[in-house]
């Protein structure tokens, strides 16, 4: 028989990759992109200490003051607009439909493909000469305009269409099945007492799901706040900078822009703003319940 | 009585004309959700004078696999014209390893985790967990330096080794999750028959994984085929995954643009997914339902 305490390294030892990751991968880079936010750094870091300087040119910048104006737009919008279409869907499909499988594989197959081919179709129906616009003149309206994807004013809704589209299907999913988990007596109970069925969905189904719309909010606010490859295939944050992003901000003064310092002040902002937001609703997820530590 | 009949009498009437109405919603939202891929096709299968003529919306008058061919094997992404086929073998190249390594690690993790309950791991899963929420930006410069100063910076070993990292807090909670679900005796009486870490994990628990294998493989051929934001910053210009490709043949090409090309590469580009998303059915819906446990 091995010695014990050898037997209880093993575990150890195969968690070493998984160390080296969180350490170097997570911790490390998450400090070192702050460590450079502080710095004077251009294309190549420097170690130099400028204080709250890239933070104070961060929101001085307008490309940045658009960048985050946008994503609340997209936010906002992208999230409601999920959660609605995707609340209808789940309750019309729960009504007994014939051939409900063909249409649950119909609203759900956008989500299994690439947002940047998300973008480019969506891109080619909105496009100003060929697209929509142009096919509705052709039957006959000939005053129809829908050029919203080169008005700077508009294209940023345009987005938020292609992102619904994509993803409305998972909030269809997610709400189905705590649909289909909803007691057969509920519905009895409320027939009894006449309570008209809307009425029911409102105020006792939508709080029973509670926990599956907060699900699906996070999982889109992840989605919200990594938008970076719909804006790329779609908008290429134009018309000008009418659709940029924060992800696309960093992503460009990195690799473009060669502004290195500026990049990780940005990084820097996202990091903290979903923290904030998220730490105490994680927290409270995984670590009170003592799931965490089981 | 009879108020009673007449009250009972309308609704069957009222609820079949509300039948259609359900059935008339989900059909118009059936046919918003298929448009774009209606679209798609239609137009990879039209010729260049067709498509001017701006009927995006009409069936091809003389269909054509022309456009599919160029963009198969022609296209060109600024200087080379080799098609699309060339980032669908990187792809491949990319997401076969990928997705290999960062299973077995996270079922190492997620076993590790749930039996053997080492120091610290509640630690490594704390942080893992809230990694998955935080923008890739953050992360991002210092492991482009990181990869560079050991060399793997561009190269394949370099993206493989990035999908692994930023697959790691999925796949571990996806197992860990599973096996903290299997009874703990099973464990502890294979313990008692002697086995050790290593051979619990691959003769026990790999057996009884199949179903958590499958949703975890889901999740990862797809994220990582779907991923473009990696590619396009660690893969390097020799490995240049099929989403990146597609959005240089789209929106970096000068001249005229071939939009019938650029719809044939689009569905080339989504047809692994969609083949994935198709054949594994409500499996698919299973992989969602253990991704949305970590939100």
């Amino acid at each position: 028989m091995k010695p014990l305490r050898l037997r209880n390294l093993t575990p150890q030892v195969a968690l070493i990759p998984t160390w080296a990751i969180v350490i170097f991968a997570y911790i490390g880079t998450i400090v070192w992109t702050i460590r450079i936010s502080f710095t004077n750094s251009g294309i190549l870091p420097r170690y130099d200490f400028v204080g709250w300087k890239q933070y104070d040119r961060l929101f001085h910048s307008q490309r940045w003051s658009i960048s985050v104006e946008n994503l609340a737009i997209f936010g906002v919008l992208f999230i409601v607009g999920c959660l609605v279409l995707g609340f209808l869907l789940a309750v019309f499909l729960d009504q007994r439909i014939k051939g409900e499988s063909w249409f649950r594989t119909i609203f759900l197959y956008p989500y299994a493909m690439s947002f940047i081919v998300t973008g480019l179709v969506w891109a080619w129906i909105m496009n100003p000469t060929l697209g929509i616009q142009r096919a509705v003149e052709n039957w006959g309206w000939t005053s129809f305009t829908f050029n919203w994807l080169s008005r700077g004013d508009r294209a940023i809704y345009l987005l938020v269409i292609a992102g619904v589209w994509q993803a409305a299907g998972l909030v269809m999913a997610i709400l189905l099945a705590g649909l289909r988990g909803v007691d057969e007596d509920i519905w009895k109970a409320a027939r009894v007492d006449g309570i008209p069925a809307w009425r029911v969905y409102l105020s006792i189904v939508i709080p029973m799901l509670s926990s599956m719309f907060v699900t699906a909010i996070v999982l889109l606010a992840i989605a919200v706040v990594k938008l970076y490859d719909l804006v790329v295939a779609m908008t290429g944050g134009g018309p000008g900078i009418s659709t940029e992003v924060p992800a696309k901000f960093v992503i460009d003064y990195l690799f473009n822009r060669q502004n290195i310092a500026l990049a990780t002040a940005a990084a820097s902002v996202m990091f903290v703003a979903v923290l904030v937001v998220l730490g105490p609703w994680l927290y409270s997820q995984y670590f009170r319940k003592g799931r965490g530590a089981q | 009585m009879s108020h009673q009949e007449n009250a009972r009498g309308p609704k069957p009437k009222r609820l079949t004309s509300s039948r259609i109405g359900i059935y008339a919603f989900l059909v118009i939202a059936a046919a918003f959700f298929l448009l774009p891929f209606y679209v798609m096709v239609v137009t990879s299968l039209k010729g260049m004078p067709e498509i001017l003529k701006g009927n995006i919306f009409a069936l091809p008058e003389k269909p054509t696999f022309e456009p599919w061919v160029i963009a198969w094997a022609k296209a060109c992404t600024g200087v080379n014209c080799d098609g699309i086929r060339v980032g669908v073998i990187n792809s491949f190249k990319i997401m076969i390893p990928s997705t290999f390594v960062s299973i077995l690690l996270g079922a190492i993790n997620g076993y590790a985790l749930s039996f053997w309950r080492p120091k610290g791991g509640n630690v490594i899963f704390a942080i893992l967990l809230l990694g998955a929420f935080i923008p890739y930006q953050v992360y991002l410069y210092p492991l482009v330096r990181m990869l560079s100063q050991v060399g793997l910076y561009n190269t394949l070993p370099g993206i493989i080794a990035v999908h692994t990292i930023f697959g790691l807090p999925v796949m571990t909670l996806l197992f860990r999750n599973y096996y903290v679900a299997v009874p703990i005796d099973l464990f502890k009486a294979a313990r008692v028959d002697g086995g050790g870490f290593w051979t619990i994990f691959f003769r026990l628990m790999i057996p009884m994984s199949g179903p958590i294998l499958v949703v975890a493989a889901i999740l990862q051929v797809t994220g990582i085929w779907n991923d473009f934001l990696f590619g396009l910053i660690f893969a390097g210009r020799d490995n240049l995954p099929m989403t990146v490709e597609l959005n240089n043949i789209v929106n970096t090409t000068t001249g005229t643009k071939a939009y019938d090309v650029n719809m044939a590469a689009t569905i080339l580009t989504a047809m692994v997914p969609l083949i994935v998303y198709f054949v594994s059915g409500r499996w698919f819906v299973r992989g969602i339902a253990a991704g949305a446990v970590k939100g």
